[in-house]
């Protein structure tokens, strides 16, 4: 089958790969429908997420038919249209009866930090992910969830993660209605963070990135306000100047490892790695917020430390929250809301591209080249 | 100073959706189990009744005591890059000695795939497995200058280095007729 292969810091290509195989009960193969490249996935792409191996392949976001399921599975069957939740759960982990789907205990062996991700390198469990032609899903009982008859693939496969992710983004905030709420980063992510914080009841919502294309689309698309930080002087002293000096009640963390705006943090973070990534987005949210605000983190980060303004945190009385999503928990809500109309995902996509060019896309991404937002793979067996 | 032009006020209730979430209750120091209802900790001894047999070398943190119910088989250790990966997990999450030698061993397993290539047959194109397709397209001059620099740069070492060498070889030859020659 055909699927993208990892080779080394910014060189992905597509390559021909063994088919995978039922290797637990409660595994299924699906044939993939649609995959996506996520922001984070640009972290393993960098090289800056440790013990990414040269031969694996990428790709948390995909849907797909099932092919083939293993003697426990109950739960889906062949032929089935599943929406693939990018975190691997087993449902009855100590985690998992909490609702947090995104923590499970029994999926990764390599890290207990972090809950099993599809194709998200062995610190995250070492499973090859949905950029491929078919993936192998462990515990089909949990996570796949039937797609709804009528609902747009396209719609379909952004709920895997980013609509999720964006959600769970502004529910950990706690945002309480007529809150002032700053989204960093103007990805797909806090796009629909932003998006989402109007569902909470947001009073306003402003989004921060130094991308105009992306600032744009995010005014038409989650109705908020947008700043370039490379045009407001000190971010922080902008917030608290237009929150009439008291600083936002919630401030979101979209952008993770990658945050640009901060010479050191770029060069100690992303460059020599001496940091889990650049914290620049984070320091600012920390900065920007209220006293007793809520941050609320869904940028990703690596596995070591931050250079990031802790004192200020106790001395302000702050809330931090963070976490993968829980897909599962949030999918029957997020599912009713596109339904509803109220949410539409799709509009998200911005290009689509056979999966034989998976190169370009990253680096379509990577860059940030032809306005791209989000980019769909689709690979050959799937026609438009 | 910040373009404020565009963007002009909405009213956040015209908004599809304003509102249908919110949740007073929504207190983000709320304890996530008491949210989910769950009556009591769920055991965290419980573990799935079918465990994935272990078919494949994996590397194990050891701040747990098994391998999970079910593991990737994904690209097992092998070779020097794996051999520095089976060193890395013998310290625990909590240490850099365990998340360097990864990083390190990420970057030698670099270019033991290049080596893997040749080995196969096979020289992988830098160019299109970078994806400079897309920088030609849509960004050309801006590539063209940081591909220009590049070249500058690394032509401009090359060039001090071998005039360093140069140099060398005369002091060295210097030092031998000096100490020939009769004071």
């Amino acid at each position: 089958m055909l699927a993208m292969e990892y080779r080394g810091p910014k060189r992905v290509r597509a390559v021909q790969k063994p088919m995978p195989e039922i290797k637990h009960p409660q595994d299924a193969i699906v044939r993939v429908l649609r995959t996506c490249i996520c922001g984070s996935d640009l972290h393993l792409y960098n090289g800056n997420v440790p013990d990414t191996r040269v031969g694996s392949t990428f790709g948390h976001e995909f849907i797909g038919e099932v092919v083939e399921v293993g003697s426990e599975v109950t739960k889906v069957k062949t032929g089935d249209r599943v929406i693939v939740p990018f975190n691997i759960a087993c449902g009855e982990c100590h985690f998992c009866r909490q609702g947090m789907f995104g923590n499970c205990h029994e999926s990764n062996t390599e890290a207990t930090a972090v809950g099993a991700i599809f194709g998200y390198s062995h610190t995250a469990g070492g499973f090859d992910g949905g950029q491929a032609e078919y993936a192998r899903v462990p515990y089909a009982n949990v996570g796949p969830t039937i797609i709804p008859e009528g609902m747009d693939l396209d719609d379909a496969v952004l709920l895997t993660d980013v609509v999720p992710t964006g959600y769970q983004a502004a529910e950990m905030a706690g945002i309480q209605p007529n809150d002032t709420v700053v989204v960093f980063g103007a990805g797909p992510i806090g796009i629909m963070a932003a998006r989402c914080a109007w569902l909470f009841g947001a009073g306003r919502v402003i989004i921060i990135d130094k991308e105009e294309y992306r600032l744009d689309f995010a005014r038409n698309y989650s109705y908020c306000e947008a700043y370039n930080f490379e045009e407001i002087g000190d971010p922080v002293v902008f917030i608290k100047k237009i929150t009439d000096w008291i600083g936002a009640d919630v401030v979101i963390d979209a952008v993770g490892a990658e945050a640009a705006g901060n010479a050191m943090q770029t060069i100690t973070g992303r460059k020599l790695l001496l940091q889990a990534g650049s914290a620049t987005a984070l320091h600012w949210a920390i900065n920007s917020v209220k006293k007793g605000g809520v941050v609320s983190i869904v940028g990703v980060y690596g596995p070591t430390d931050n250079l990031i303004p802790i004192g200020n945190v106790l001395n302000k009385g702050l809330t931090i929250r963070g976490n993968q999503s829980s897909v599962k928990r949030l999918l029957p809500r997020l599912i009713e809301h596109v339904q509803n109309g109220v949410l539409n995902p799709k509009g998200l996509i911005t290009h689509r591209l056979p999966l034989e060019e998976v190169a370009d896309g990253y680096r379509m991404f990577s860059a940030k080249l032809d306005n791209n937002i989000k980019t769909v793979l689709l690979p050959p067996s799937v026609t438009l | 100073m910040e373009n404020n032009a565009v963007n002009t006020p909405i009213d956040p209730k015209q908004i599809p959706g304003w509102g249908v979430d919110a949740d007073p209750k929504n207190d983000p120091t709320y304890p996530m189990r008491a949210r989910m209802n769950v009556a009591q900790d769920p055991d965290p001894k419980h573990r799935p009744d079918s465990l994935q047999p272990l078919e494949v070398e994996k590397l194990r943190s050891i701040e747990r005591p098994n391998v999970s119910a079910v593991y990737g088989t994904t690209v097992p250790p092998m070779g020097l890059s794996g051999a520095i990966r089976r060193l890395a997990f013998k310290y625990s999450e909590n240490r850099y000695r365990h998340w360097l030698p990864l990083i390190v061993a990420d970057r030698v397993q670099v270019v033991e795939g290049v080596l893997g290539d040749l080995v196969h047959g096979k020289v992988p194109n830098i160019w299109a497995e970078k994806g400079y397709d897309m920088e030609w397209k849509h960004n050309r001059s801006a590539f063209v200058t940081k591909m220009a620099t590049i070249a500058a740069l690394t032509a401009g070492t090359i060039i001090w280095l071998s005039a360093g060498k140069k140099k060398n070889s005369y002091e060295a030859k210097g030092r031998y007729k000096s100490a020939a020659r009769p004071r």
